[in-house]
């Protein structure tokens, strides 16, 4: 009752989402298509040639280097989301399950305040840490655990896959932690009660009923992941080089614009391709009878 | 109380619809309610009483028809210019005023001096018994409290039309007795037309002058309590207003051939649908049937009948009997009374009626 | 209790960055390893003796201002659209608006640079605050939903019940209940314009926003104890500031009666 539709609701819903919609338009739906329009023409030297051509994606097929960063990118990104989401979920399991209600949203505050904090020296952080005289090293050394510094923990895709894995830990811990909240907790007294011991109960009840946050978690990693450029930068070394760094290179340095469009527009496609497989094969893993 | 013919309308609908949609959720309303009187909109939830009250309030525009209030059409009149005021389901205190800037919220384009509105508010404050509460926090208010809060906040603008909109229904059943009593007490003391939502068919008999039954966007039936009760004008209304038993009929004339009953005769005013030769069913109140042990006072009719089932509830017991040559049981109240009659699981009894206080229904189709 | 001690590993590989970042500030050696060398506060005495580091201070907080405002005034309106008003289309245009949390900010950076270049205008801190308004506004809704969402429909029309206009009743009744979610969403999209590197560095015009500063300064070692300095301020402004906004946003929780889980949540 009372809340129905009416006309003048309407145009004053409308009216209000307009100005946010009306920006989010020109400036991501406007953008993304232009983006895919500069991708179909080319640069050569000064000049961008106009012409609609398939030439910067031949390229990018061709080119094994181009593959090779997109095959690597991709690995890494669903290794960071795979680490990312692995080490989040006890986490959000234990806020919500062992912390009394009262002192939760004081958990959540202090797991997503170093999220908040500068970015690119938490990165360059990560390098100290990491480095061969750094902190891990060190402490290790002092411990007697090794007797000299581990060379293969900085400049390689495992440090992009730990900073990045820390970058994005609020990212996985949230919306896990959000699904879990909504569980009818006699559920699990539910399974209890049927016979179920605690680990039977948790794999039974509890994590079937997650999925839904895990996969949230594992989509709003791994998209956004495939864009980041600062960490490999950093850490990465040769071989943690992904696409987000030759995307800048292309646009800020070659000054290709057209060839940086063409491989952002596949790095776009080919993390949405990912993703959609990823969550169809899922559901249908879900829905089979078993 | 005077009679509602001899009052002033104040709130006249003709021909009201309200469409949100494709459904149709109020359906020609014709309604008159004169000034200084108490009238509820009862109905089970969805029936458009919530709708109706927000139409005359000006939370929504009607599809069709005419709202008159005081004389005037409110036809582009928004709400803040109507002369209503509305008492709020949630009861919408502001959570970040105390409780005298809740009261006063509605002095703002008054013309008197603060000194004058801070006398009013203090007034409005002590007429539903929160004197001296002024400087509370809204938000530690019971709820009992909150709903006198938004009655003072509401009256001090002295409306002509005062709604309510389920106000009780977010207390608990002590409290809500009290306040219904206080309710009524106020509107008699101020003497503005109340109008009152409600699902609960007790709390409109309790309060009102008059009772406006509403099913599926349509007033089913609009009179004062007693006859609401007695002289429900359909099988619906019966059944959502008391409890009520029914058999069937076969109807020649003037008289009825009820299964378990027999032979008798009854009245026009009976049969709301009018009586027709052929089946019919006819319904009884249980406390229009009484358990005996002699023969029944003069004017009585007397049946028999088995006990199929008792439900004790202290002060009254309620027996499920099948009369003899009936299919189905009629129930039968009893109050509890020392030395009075009572009867046990499968007992044969005697139970006594009165032919007028039959009703007359067209038979279920 | 296997369980606790996992947490407080995590914890700890939380923490382990912001934690360190104050002791290699206060460190009295040009190299940022261990061991420590002794305190020193020289490198904080350094900061505004360095005039390129303060222009780009100056060129971010324009900018994080400009974009905390713009994006809260979207937020308000997407979030005000969507906690009260029903119409077609409703969940594809609120989606939509809060598609740029999900995207890689390279590609909202690229994007937002290539329609620069193709309408042949200038990078200024404009175009800078246009992609920062954009990736804070999913933030601002986020925030502001909660507050819209919490807030009893009727309060507004008992306003309006007792004479106020739609305009006033919005500003005697709604705006003083969401304010604390208004100083949140302000405060949390500051502090997201304040860090946030991909965007500027591709958008950024003659002036760096502080960030892009930053990421020069790390090529040069001699420079990192001070980029370290920089970095403690940085950071214990930004828990200041969320701790401003989380206390705002409680209180707003507060007043309104509800409870909710966070920021994201």
């Amino acid at each position: 009752m009372g809340a129905g539709a009416d006309r003048t609701e309407r145009i004053r819903g409308w009216s209000l989402a307009a100005p946010p919609f009306v920006f989010a338009l020109s400036l991501l739906a406007i953008p993304i298509c232009t983006i895919m329009l500069f991708s179909f023409w080319t640069q050569d030297f000064l000049t961008l040639d106009r012409n609609l051509t398939l030439a910067n994606y031949a390229e990018i097929a061709t080119d094994p280097l181009y593959r090779q960063l997109l095959v690597r990118s991709i690995l890494i990104a669903a290794g960071v989301t795979l680490a990312t989401v692995l080490l989040a979920y006890p986490v959000a399991y234990f806020v919500s399950f062992h912390v009394p209600q009262e002192r939760k949203s004081l958990w959540l505050f202090l797991i997503t305040i170093p999220f908040w904090t500068s970015y690119l020296i938490r990165v360059f952080l990560w390098k100290v840490i990491l480095g061969f005289n750094g902190v891990l090293n060190s402490a290790l050394l002092g411990l007697g655990v090794i007797d000299e510094p581990l060379g293969w923990v900085l400049y390689n895709p495992t440090a992009v896959v730990i900073t990045l894995a820390h970058s994005f830990a609020p990212f996985a811990i949230l919306p896990i932690y959000v699904v879990l909240e909504r569980i009818d907790r006699s559920l699990l007294e539910a399974g209890r009660d049927l016979g179920e011991t605690r680990v039977t109960t948790f794999l039974r009840v509890t994590l079937p009923l997650s999925v839904p946050g895990i996969v949230a978690a594992v989509l709003i990693v791994f998209i956004p992941t495939i864009g980041d450029y600062v960490t490999p930068r950093l850490v990465g070394g040769p071989d943690g080089l992904m696409i987000a760094n030759m995307i800048q290179t292309q646009f800020l340095r070659l000054n290709n614009a057209p060839m940086g469009a063409a491989l952002s527009v596949v790095a776009m496609a080919s993390v949405g391709f990912v993703a959609a497989i990823f969550t169809l094969a899922l559901s249908r893993w879900l829905r089979a009878p078993r | 109380m005077k009679e509602t013919a001899q009052r002033r309308p104040i709130v006249q609908m003709q021909g009201i619809d309200k469409r949100f949609d494709d459904d149709l959720i109020l359906r020609g309303i014709d309604l008159e309610i004169g000034e200084g009187e108490f009238f509820s909109l009862l109905g089970p939830s969805g029936c458009g009483k919530t709708t109706l009250l927000r139409t005359i309030a000006g939370f929504e525009t009607p599809s069709a028809g005419r709202l008159i209030l005081d004389g005037r059409d409110m036809a582009g009149v928004p709400a803040n210019h109507r002369p209503t005021n509305m008492v709020f389901q949630s009861y919408a205190i502001f959570p970040h005023l105390n409780v005298a800037d809740n009261v006063g919220f509605g002095l703002r384009r008054d013309p008197r001096n603060a000194q004058d509105k801070a006398r009013a508010v203090a007034e409005a404050l002590e007429m539903v018994g929160l004197a001296g509460y002024g400087r509370r926090s809204a938000t530690a208010l019971s709820g009992g409290q909150r709903q006198r809060v938004a009655l003072a906040r509401a009256l001090i603008l002295k409306p002509r039309v005062l709604l309510l909109d389920e106000p009780m229904s977010a207390l608990d059943k002590k409290l809500r007795e009290t306040m219904q009593a206080e309710l009524r007490r106020l509107q008699r003391q101020v003497g503005i037309t109340f109008i009152l939502v409600t699902h609960d068919q007790e709390e409109a008999l309790i309060m009102s002058d008059r009772v406006a039954v509403m099913f599926d966007g349509r007033i089913a039936q609009m009179a004062p309590p007693r006859e609401l009760y007695l002289r429900p004008a359909s099988r619906q209304v019966a059944q959502f207003i008391g409890f009520m038993s029914f058999l069937p009929a076969q109807v020649s004339g003037a008289e009825v051939d009820v299964a378990g009953l027999g032979r008798a005769g009854v009245e026009p005013g009976q049969a709301p649908g009018g009586l027709h030769d052929g089946q019919a069913d006819i319904g009884i109140r249980p406390e229009m049937l009484s358990l005996v042990e002699d023969a029944p006072r003069p004017g009585q009719r007397l049946s028999e009948g088995v006990v199929t089932e008792v439900e004790y509830y202290g002060d009254m017991s309620y027996y499920d009997i099948v009369l003899d040559g009936a299919a189905q049981p009629v129930v039968v109240s009893m109050k509890n009374l020392p030395g009075g009659v009572a009867a046990e699981l499968g007992d044969r009894v005697k139970v006594s009626w009165d032919a007028s206080s039959l009703m007359v229904f067209p038979p279920r189709s | 209790m296997i369980l606790r001690v996992y947490v407080l590993a995590y914890m700890v590989f939380l923490y382990a960055p912001i934690v360190l970042l104050p002791l290699f500030a206060f460190n009295d050696g040009t190299v940022i390893a261990f061991p420590l060398q002794g305190f020193t506060t020289r490198w904080f005495a350094e900061l505004p003796q360095t005039p390129a580091l303060v222009q780009s201070v100056r060129t971010s907080a324009i900018i994080a201002v400009s974009a905390a405002l713009l994006s809260t005034i979207l937020g308000i309106c997407a979030a005000r659209a969507s906690a009260r008003y029903d119409f077609s289309g409703k969940r594809a245009v609120l989606g939509f608006v809060m598609l740029p949390l999900v995207l890689p900010e390279i590609i909202i950076a690229v994007s937002l640079l290539v329609v620069v270049l193709a309408l042949g205008l200038q990078l200024t801190a404009f175009t800078v605050i246009l992609g920062h308004t954009l990736i804070c506004m999913p933030f601002s809704i986020a925030i502001l939903n909660g507050s819209f969402s919490a807030l009893d429909r009727s309060l507004e029309e008992a306003a309006v019940d007792l004479g106020e206009t739609r305009a006033s009743s919005f500003r005697r009744v709604t705006l003083p209940l969401i304010a604390p979610g208004i100083v949140a969403s302000l405060l949390i999209a500051f502090t997201i314009s304040l860090d946030e590197f991909i965007i500027a560095f591709f958008l950024t015009g003659t002036n760096p926003t502080l960030p892009v500063y930053l990421w020069g300064q790390l090529r040069f070692p001699a420079k990192l104890p001070v980029v370290m300095a920089l970095g403690t301020i940085l950071v214990l402004s930004s828990v200041l500031l969320l701790c401003l906004a989380e206390w705002a946003r409680r209180r707003g929780v507060a007043r309104t009666g509800r409870m909710d889980g966070g920021f994201l949540g």
